[in-house]
């Protein structure tokens, strides 16, 4: 078996007003390359905190286990070092950023992103046309690129944006954290045929999703199950579906 | 050293002569005075300040060429206090008004110390007539100042008669220990409009008291702006009284201050007439032990009915060494008025530095970023193209 990400015994925590406050607890979760695997689980079970701590945010503290990717320990880098490792996390709410525009924005993440993996950077003129073709592509109006970073997006819009940001980005492992949450029916696909197009045998993904909906458009090789910070069953794609006609009773039971 | 009998006081008052009377018996304020509370005063104290002498034309025009100064329609310069009149050009719309016109003067400042400073020390400066309905367009005022243990004193004069237009851009700098205190008075008959946009870029060891008042008469505007990012005690003080209904004043600024200097930015908007808008947005940038004051005050007479005003003062601490004081401040005698005010002081936004990285940002590029947006959103609120982009560039970091 190829390593591609390998979460091992993954445990976090959180400082919560003083106290600290174990949220993975012991975490297992492998994804080979090329294979896109989906997270399901009640809210409050972890799925988000996993995301941070994969894309390195310092809020959470690891107190034990180990997660690598490509053969590295991802836990020992910075955020901007796991970016052109080739993580991406489409965040679950994505962050405003008032005064810095979005063109602008995206290209110094694009060159940075490119300067760290040894290759050219885009002048403007060839990243704008890049970003057009890309907003086209997601039926984003070309006036997204002027504004301020998702300030007064619609909580579509972001998610929208953030799928730009991912396709210029061009990630080998895209964690997509409730993507499709605010999402119309038309856009739901759009997105999906967005992470579609970079499926591959270089690409990975973790789709996080409360709706099988979502995975009848990106269908994953496999559906794991979380609930209070650990993966508690794996398997194909009828997780999904058994998960929307009965919810997380049986697992939770099972697991007990 | 108790503030009159300091080295600096006694020779201030001997240059001023007979004129020492204006500055009154109290001596340098001390910070048991309520409007110098968190500025002290004390390093002016330490210095026998004597009159800047002249510079060299030629050394000030080499000096102007590394401003990229926006071409206008107008350029005037001062060094040292003196006007340099090689380097100087006025539009033929405007005139230069003769002499000092004392009697005319505006009470608005007078019981300001660095305006008493300036009535007792001044040095003629720009002293313009914009007359009725005329747009002057865009006028660059440059004042230079070098040399150590020197002051300067200048005061200038804007009169815009009815409808009258005019830009400045206020360009303040220096090389060496000097100390500024330059005072501008600005009538804005009515519907006339000025706007003021000074960038003080003083030396990193100069003091400086700057001061300006301005009278806005019905419809009239003064729009300002101050960039202060200079001195290692820097005071700029605006006062404005709007005197005719349907006035509007805005009092903007940026500071960004680093080592250990102090920048302060102390206004007061008076709202002596009904129906007139106030806006003012600040925001300052601490670094290292940097010190920012920010006094502003807004006075609403009882007649000012439907006065509507807006402050904001918000301050960015880049380091636990820096220090913000605010002292926002509300006097309202009018009852039926919409007036908020707000302020805000933190460090840059943690989920805002996480998106930025997770990108592949590296964290000193997405923390100037970050820094660089803060200043730009405030920079956005100068309606003049050309004079944004001058203010801009003349931003640290700017790329
Ligand atoms: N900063 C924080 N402070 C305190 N508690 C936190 C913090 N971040 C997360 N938690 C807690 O950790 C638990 C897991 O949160 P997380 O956001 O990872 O859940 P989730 O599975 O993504 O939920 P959802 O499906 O609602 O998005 C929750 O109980 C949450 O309240
Ligand atoms: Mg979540």
């Amino acid at each position: 078996m190829n390593d591609f990400l390998k979460i091992e015994g993954l445990k976090a925590q959180i400082d919560a007003d003083g106290t600290p406050k174990e949220i993975l607890k012991g975490l297992d979760l492998n994804i080979p390359k090329g294979e896109v695997h989906a997270i399901m689980g009640p809210n409050g079970s972890g799925k988000s905190t996993l995301s941070y701590v994969l894309a390195g945010r310092e809020e959470y503290e690891v107190t034990g286990g180990t997660a690598s990717f490509k053969g590295q320990d991802l836990l020992e880098l910075e955020p901007e070092e796991r970016a052109a490792l080739g993580v991406f996390l489409a965040f679950q709410s994505p962050v405003e950023l008032p005064g810095v525009n979005n063109a602008n924005f995206l290209r110094t993440a694009v060159n940075a992103v490119r300067r760290a993996r040894g290759e050219e950077e885009l002048d403007a003129v060839a990243f704008l046309k890049l970003a057009r073709e890309e907003t086209a592509r997601l039926s984003m109006s070309g006036e997204m690129l002027k504004r301020a970073v998702n300030v007064g997006f619609s909580g579509g819009e972001k998610k929208r944006n953030e799928v730009l940001q991912m396709r210029l980005l061009q990630p080998s492992l895209a964690i997509l954290d409730e993507t499709d949450s605010g999402l119309d029916i038309d856009a739901l696909r759009i997105v999906a045929e967005g992470v579609n197009s970079l499926r591959g045998p270089d690409f990975s993904a973790l789709v996080i999703t409360h709706h099988q909906r979502l995975l009848e458009y990106i269908v994953p090789d496999r559906v794991h199950v979380m609930a209070h910070g650990r993966i508690i069953h794996s398997g194909g794609p009828e997780v999904a579906t058994q998960l929307e006609k009965q919810g997380y009773k049986q697992f939770l039971e099972a697991a007990q | 050293m108790s503030g009159e009998t300091s080295l600096a006081w006694q020779a201030l008052r001997e240059r001023a002569g007979e004129r020492a009377a204006l500055l009154g018996a109290e001596g340098v304020p001390t910070k048991r005075v309520e409007a110098w509370h968190y500025t002290s005063l004390q390093p002016l104290n330490q210095v026998k300040w004597q009159a800047a002498p002249a510079l060299d034309e030629a050394q000030v025009g080499a000096r102007l060429s590394e401003l990229n100064l926006p071409k206008g329609q107008g350029l005037v310069v001062f060094a040292n206090g003196r006007f340099c009149a090689g380097l100087s050009s006025l539009p033929e719309t405007v005139k230069q008004g003769s002499g000092e016109d004392e009697a005319n003067e505006p009470a608005l400042l007078a019981d300001r110390f660095a305006a008493q400073l300036n009535a007792a020390l001044r040095q003629p400066g720009l002293n313009l007539h914009v007359p009725e309905g005329c747009d002057a367009g865009l006028l660059v005022l440059v004042s230079l100042t070098e040399g150590d243990e020197v002051s300067t004193h200048l005061h200038h004069r804007i009169t815009l008669e009815k409808g009258a237009r005019l830009s400045l851009l206020d360009v303040q700098l220096g090389r060496g220990r000097y100390f500024t205190n330059p005072q501008l008075d600005v009538e804005c008959a009515e519907g006339a409009h000025l706007t003021h946009v000074t960038r003080q870029d003083e030396s990193a060891e100069a003091i400086r008291l700057g001061i300006s008042g301005a009278r806005i008469e019905g419809r009239g505007n003064y729009d300002s702006f101050t960039l202060n990012q200079g001195g290692a005690l820097a005071r700029q003080e605006v006062v404005s009284r709007l005197e005719g209904a349907f006035a509007n004043v805005n009092v903007n600024a940026i500071q960004l201050i680093d080592g250990a200097r102090l920048n302060d930015l102390t206004s007061m908007i008076h709202h002596a007439s009904p129906d007139c808008t106030s806006r003012q947005t600040v925001r300052t940038v601490l670094s290292e032990a940097g010190q920012g004051v920010f006094q502003g005050k807004i006075l609403v007479d009882q007649v000012a009915q439907k006065t509507d005003g807006y402050q904001m003062n918000q301050a960015l601490l880049l380091s636990e060494k820096g220090q913000m004081n605010s002292k926002p401040e509300l006097e309202i005698y009018a009852d039926d008025v919409k007036c908020s005010h707000g302020a805000t002081v933190g460090a840059l936004d943690e989920d805002q530095l996480f998106y930025m990285r997770s990108r592949g940002v590296p964290e000193a590029q997405a923390r100037d970023a970050l820094v660089q947006a803060f200043l730009f959103e405030t920079v956005e609120l100068i309606e003049d193209e050309t004079l944004r982009e001058h203010l801009l560039k003349a931003l640290p970091g700017y790329v």
